[in-house]
């Protein structure tokens, strides 16, 4: 029997007739790059393939590499084997990548959601043989509610601490969940300022042509005075630290997927939760797995074990890859999401 | 509901005591009467009977949410609280309907009689009826545990704000074995009357533990000590000829201690004493786990009365002759209760302890390290000018314990945490070495950093080596100093023996598995300290 199209090795995942990996998290030759998060774009591949839109964040974390890009739905051929990469509705430049050999077709999820932020490319259904999906919050206690409702929260939370003479403090992953969030805000309620580590991802975006509101960076030389009502935007760990004790009477929230549990909410300490996430939730992953179609599913991380066992149950042939892909951090709301 | 949703979610919602004050002060002056009873009852430990089971709670979530009984069971220990994996876990309700806290209460009340059919059908209805957060609040009315950040000290507070009554005054009031059915909020809370609630205790003085030197107390003279004994906290109350027995936890334990029916052959009417049970023989204490065997019974056989006699050991007065005199100083209470348990004869459940004389605190410092011989676990410090003060508060007792006993064990078994704890490894099992053999011999929850716990959560998650339900048994490499204050033999445990209070002390990051104590250095402590 020939090879599997894709194989699971040290190096991560391998596609042993086209002779590449995805998303590898040891050093390699070639590297198709689902997205620019930390735990799936590593340095020290010899040459990289990603989309247009993924490729300035991929630069600005890793530097000079020798990186190539491709168009969303565009086909690359190599060794009989055709790559392209799709809408993965995680991040903006965030893809799918989908394998396809002698008719037999699978599919890399990378990290997704199936909701339309309004920021990212939105999620593309693939139909498939084989689908690696993510299962982050394969639980079915998450689910989450429609955006313009978490906007409304937010944007409320916002204007009551506004009202009542508090900055408020929104701690949430520096790329692509804190653009995801700005674009949520009400502008009229106040000025937005950004932690350094959210404003480096806003100058990147920006420069590939992406509408951001307009935002300040706090500097050291800032005056936080000159910007009553405002709302700062900062990585979870700049929170409760002395450069946000700078600003004086505050409210602090925290945007993640993992809020809508009420321990870790409690264990964190901020003053407010707010479910927000770049992953799919219980629904989201179940849909996306049975509109492709495929018979063999293949889940990387996440609740992998419970997850895969209610795949077998629901009539799937399902396994469990073992990744370096950050599903079960130590302290969920620090995880890239 | 809505309301009291409403004011969970503040509560909830916030880190600030000052805000969880105002907002638990603002229900109490505008919710109906019934609902500030109920969240009174509620926030003081006290809840409606269970009318269902959570198996029968946990079986119709996943029936209605249309999942597998085993991945109900699988996303509970996850998310770390039952009341919140229903309220996470059903479809969104249909209509949703606003009926009070008190509503919801007597309907959930008014289960116990019907069939199950009956009660899963009122149970869905009303699941079906409510937004999350109410689903939220009305599970864990039925699951009981309801902790929503407040301690009863701030509930208090809150209460003395909306209603202008004295803050130790109110927490007086709420004292006893009230509950919402035998009292109306004013009968409790705004015109009780005094004669009505004859076993009602009087709010308990709590200690800290002193951190500082003595020395930095001030003169030795201004101070009393005594032994810390290691017993259970009571008090005994005479009135109108009757007899009550308070556990400082508030409860009414009258009846497992009926050595005390003879209180009132020796003690007149009208008196309320506070001090220590401990089994006692022989002039001595007994170990704790002897007095272990007489908690919680309901009754006591002959063989276990003189197995495990319990006398109270009194330390304090805090009503004499019918008048609360808990403004009076130490010094005038404790010689008002000499003169009134002195006389008594040997046989009588009470005693004095013996008294630690000092005259300065070099004195009291080699007394405390005898406090093991004396079966104690240390001394109390008490300002001798000081009033009986309800509740925990700093300044006029003080704990000064000995340092605890320590021993050096493997991890080997760990489980996830509940509540604030959800998702993080902090239960764990700790070993001895026994040759190539680990014994387990001690469980421990406490005691490491939140940065700590994350730590060890990330370790157990990638070095567990089997699953047993929730339960990981992880590598054996992390040696961890358990600190405990007494070793007891125990045929229960698989080590021969059992500890009181353990919890670990330190990470010792320097010591390899190979390195921890054995088997033998735990019986050695157990003949030394045993």
């Amino acid at each position: 029997m020939a090879d599997p199209l894709l194989t699971f090795t040290d190096e991560g995942i391998y596609c042993p007739q086209g002779d590449f990996h995805i998303d590898p998290w040891r050093p390699v030759d070639r590297a198709l790059i689902t997205h620019g998060h930390a735990d799936h774009a590593r340095p020290g591949h010899q040459s990289y393939l990603a989309t247009h839109a993924a490729a300035p964040v991929m630069r600005h974390r890793l530097g000079d590499i020798r990186l190539e890009t491709i168009g969303y739905g565009e086909a690359r051929v190599q060794n009989g084997v055709s790559v392209s990469f799709h809408p993965a509705g995680h991040v903006p430049g965030s893809a799918q990548i989908r394998v396809e050999h002698r008719g037999e077709v699978w599919v890399v999820s990378g990290d997704y959601k199936v909701v339309n932020d309004g920021l990212s490319e939105p999620f593309e259904s693939l139909r498939c043989h084989a689908f690696i999906s993510e299962c982050t919050f394969g639980l079915p206690v998450f689910k989450w509610q429609p955006q313009d409702e978490i906007a409304r929260q937010i944007n409320g939370w916002w204007a009551e601490n506004a009202a009542s003479g508090k900055t408020t403090i929104l701690g949430a992953y520096a790329l692509g969940k804190a653009q995801r969030l700005l674009c949520m805000l009400d502008p009229a309620i106040g000025p937005i300022l950004t932690h350094g580590a959210v404003e480096n991802t806003n100058v990147v975006l920006r420069g590939q042509g992406i509408t951001l509101p307009d935002t300040t960076l706090v500097t050291p030389d800032l005056k936080r005075g000159n910007h009553p009502g405002a709302i700062v935007l900062a990585p979870p760990s700049a929170l409760g630290t002395p450069w946000a004790r700078k600003f004086g009477p505050a409210s602090d929230g925290l945007a993640s997927g993992w809020m809508a549990l009420r321990g870790i909410r409690r264990r964190r300490a901020a003053d407010r939760g707010f479910v927000v996430s770049d992953h799919a939730d219980w629904e989201g992953l179940n849909s996306a797995i049975r509109n492709t179609g495929a018979e063999r599913i293949f889940v990387t991380h996440g609740y992998t074990e419970i997850f895969r066992r209610w795949l077998e149950e629901q009539g799937y042939d399902a396994r469990i890859v073992q990744t370096a892909y950050e599903g079960e951090a130590a302290d969920p709301a620090e995880a890239p999401e | 509901m809505k309301r009291f949703a409403d004011l969970f979610l503040t509560l909830d919602q916030t880190t600030s005591t000052s805000a969880r004050v105002a907002a638990l002060a603002t229900y109490f002056a505008t919710a109906p009467e019934p609902d500030r009873l109920w969240t009174i009852a509620l926030l003081s430990g006290r809840r409606p009977k269970r009318t269902v089971t959570t198996t029968q709670l946990r079986t119709w979530a996943a029936e209605r949410a249309g999942i597998p009984l085993w991945l109900f069971e699988e996303s509970y220990p996850i998310v770390g609280d039952l009341a919140e994996t229903i309220a996470l876990i059903l479809p969104p309700p249909g209509a949703t309907t606003d009926h009070s806290l008190s509503h919801w209460i007597d309907s959930i009340r008014a289960l116990a009689p019907l069939p199950e059919d009956d009660r899963k059908a009122a149970i869905l209805d009303a699941w079906d009826s409510l937004t999350p957060p109410q689903r939220f609040v009305f599970n864990k009315l039925i699951t009981g545990g309801f902790r929503m950040g407040v301690s009863q000290k701030l509930m208090t507070r809150a209460l003395s704000r909306a209603t202008g009554i004295d803050e130790a005054e109110l927490a007086h009031r709420l004292m006893g074995d009230w509950t919402p059915d035998s009292h109306s909020f004013a009968s409790l809370v705004t015109a009780p009357d005094p004669t009505a609630n004859l076993s009602r205790p009087y709010p308990f003085c709590l200690a800290y533990g002193l951190e500082t030197p003595p020395e930095d107390l001030g003169p030795p003279e201004d101070w009393a000590a005594e032994w810390k004994w290691d017993g259970i906290r009571g008090q005994l109350i005479l009135r109108a000829g009757e007899h009550f027995l308070w556990s400082r936890g508030e409860e009414l334990i009258t009846h497992s201690y009926p050595e005390f029916a003879r209180a009132a052959d020796f003690l007149p009417d009208g008196t309320v004493i506070d001090g220590e049970l401990v089994a006692w023989t022989d002039g001595a204490p007994l170990p704790f786990n002897a007095l272990q065997k007489r908690i919680g019974r309901k009754s006591v056989s002959a063989k276990l009365l003189r197995e495990a006699p319990v006398v109270l050991l009194a330390y304090d007065l805090l009503e004499e002759g019918g008048q609360d005199i808990r403004a009076l100083p130490l010094e005038d209470r404790t010689a008002r209760l000499r003169r009134l348990i002195a006389p008594l004869p040997a046989d009588a459940p009470l005693r004095l302890p013996p008294a630690i004389a000092f005259t300065d605190w070099a004195e009291l410092h080699a007394l405390r390290d005898t406090s093991r011989d004396n079966a104690a676990e240390g001394l109390m410090l008490k300002r001798r000018a000081a009033p009986y003060r309800e509740g925990r508060r700093k300044g006029d007792w003080w704990k000064w314990k000995i340092d605890p006993l320590t021993i050096d064990a493997v991890m080997i078994y760990a489980q996830q945490g509940h509540g604030r704890r959800a998702n993080l490894f902090t239960d764990f099992t700790f070993a001895v070495r026994d040759g190539d053999a680990l014994v387990p011999f001690t469980k421990a929850y406490s005691g490491l950093t939140d940065a700590e716990f994350n730590k060890i959560t990330a370790w157990v998650r990638q070095n567990t080596l089997q699953r047993f339900g929730p339960v990981r048994q992880v590598k054996p490499h992390h040696v961890f100093e358990i600190a405990f204050e007494g070793i007891q033999e125990s045929s229960r445990h698989k080590s021969g023996v059992a500890l009181r209070f353990p919890r670990m002390s330190r990470w010792r990051h320097d010591k390899p598995a190979s390195e921890a104590n054995t088997l033998d250095d735990l019986k050695d402590m157990l003949r030394t300290y045993g």
